[in-house]
C-alpha cells in the first residue's frame, strides 16, 4: 500500500517563523509546499501572512527626505572641493 | 521619512529602462556640478539613515555621507558599473561608518542574533502550536481609517527601536528596495544573516501596526 504524498504538517507557530523567507522565495522546496498547503487551511495564516505584505508594502512606501537648501549648499562646496585638488 | 507616492530612484526598480543614477555619473564625468548634487539629493537620506546605525550621533552620520562623497568623487573613474552605483555607494559608506564608529569588531553575532526572539508572542499560541489568539483582519483602506502619518510613524518607531543591523537591513531591503544579495554586499553578511535579520526586523515592523491597528478597532 502506498500513501498519497500530501504536504507534512505544520504547525501555525513554525509558520509565522517562515513567512519572511517564505515570501522571500528562499525556502526550500519542500517548506514552501508545505507553507503553500498551510495557506490553504488555516486562515489566521493567510491572515498573518496578508498583513505581512501589507506591512511591506508599507514600508516601502517610506519616501526619503528632500535634501534641505543648506545641505545642497553643503555638497557644491563638497563638489568644488573636490574640483579644485583634482 | 514621509509617506507618499511614487519614489524614483530607490524604488524596486529592476527594469531594464536607462539608469538614471548612470546618466547621472556620466554628466558628473563630465564636470557637470549639478548633476552631483541631483546624485547626491536621489542617495542621500538612505545614506544618512544607514550612516546612522554605525555611529551615534546624526551630526556624525552626516560627516560620514559627506566623506563617502569625497570619496566617491576622488574614486569615480574607478567605477566600473560591475554592481548599482548605489550599491557601490553603500559599501563605500559602510567601510568608513565602520571606521567612524569605532565598531567593526562588534559582529552581529554578538549584537543582534544572541538569543532567539519569537515572531509572535508564545502567548498567542496553544501548547499544539496552533494559533490561540489569531490575528484580525486588516481593511483594505488601512491608509484612510488609521492615517497615513499614524502609520508611518509607527514604522519609524519600531525601526528606531531595532538593533542596528537589524534595522539596517529592514530599511535596505524594505524601505529603499535593494535586493537581498545588495544588502549582504552592502553590509557584508551571509545570506542567512541577511535573512534571519530581515525575520525578525519584519515580524517587529507588523507586530508594531498590529498593535496600532487594534487600538483603533477596539
Amino acid at each position: 500500500m502506498r500513501f498519497r504524498r500530501t504536504p507534512s504538517h505544520i504547525w501555525c507557530q513554525q509558520v509565522v517563523e517562515m513567512v519572511s523567507d517564505y515570501l522571500e522565495g528562499t525556502l526550500p522546496a519542500r517548506d514552501q509546499r508545505r507553507l503553500d498547503h498551510h495557506f490553504t487551511i488555516c486562515p489566521p495564516c493567510s491572515i498573518y501572512l496578508s498583513q505581512m505584505r501589507e506591512t511591506l508594502r508599507l514600508a516601502g512606501k517610506l519616501v526619503p527626505e528632500d535634501l534641505s537648501p543648506e545641505m545642497e549648499q553643503e555638497f557644491t562646496e563638497v563638489y568644488r572641493r573636490w574640483r579644485e585638488e583634482s | 521619512m514621509s509617506f507618499h507616492a511614487p519614489r524614483l530612484p530607490w524604488t524596486r526598480r529592476r527594469s531594464q529602462v536607462i539608469d538614471p543614477d548612470l546618466l547621472l555619473l556620466e554628466r558628473l564625468r563630465a564636470g557637470d556640478e549639478s548633476a552631483f548634487v541631483t546624485l547626491v539629493s536621489l542617495h542621500h537620506d538612505p545614506m544618512l539613515r544607514l550612516a546612522r546605525t554605525f555611529v551615534s550621533s546624526h551630526a556624525i552620520a552626516e560627516e560620514v555621507v559627506q566623506d563617502t562623497w569625497l570619496g566617491v568623487l576622488r574614486g569615480i573613474e574607478r567605477f566600473e558599473g560591475r554592481s548599482s552605483l548605489r550599491t557601490w555607494l553603500l559599501a563605500i559608506l559602510v567601510k568608513r561608518a565602520r571606521t567612524a564608529g569605532g565598531r567593526e569588531a562588534r559582529s552581529i553575532a554578538s549584537s543582534d542574533s544572541a538569543s532567539f526572539v519569537a515572531a509572535v508572542d508564545a502567548d498567542r499560541f496553544q501548547s499544539s502550536g496552533a494559533w490561540g489568539a489569531p490575528p484580525e483582519a486588516w481593511t483594505d483602506d488601512l491608509e484612510e481609517r488609521i492615517g497615513a502619518r499614524a502609520l508611518r510613524d509607527q514604522i519609524l518607531a519600531a525601526l528606531a527601536d531595532m538593533p542596528e543591523r537589524q534595522r539596517a537591513v529592514v530599511m535596505l531591503r524594505d524601505v529603499d528596495g535593494l535586493q537581498s544579495e545588495e544588502v549582504c554586499q552592502v553590509l557584508d553578511l551571509s545570506p542567512g544573516n541577511e535573512r534571519v535579520l530581515l525575520h525578525r526586523g519584519r515580524s517587529r515592523l507588523r507586530q508594531a501596526l498590529e498593535d496600532e491597528i487594534g487600538a483603533i478597532h477596539t
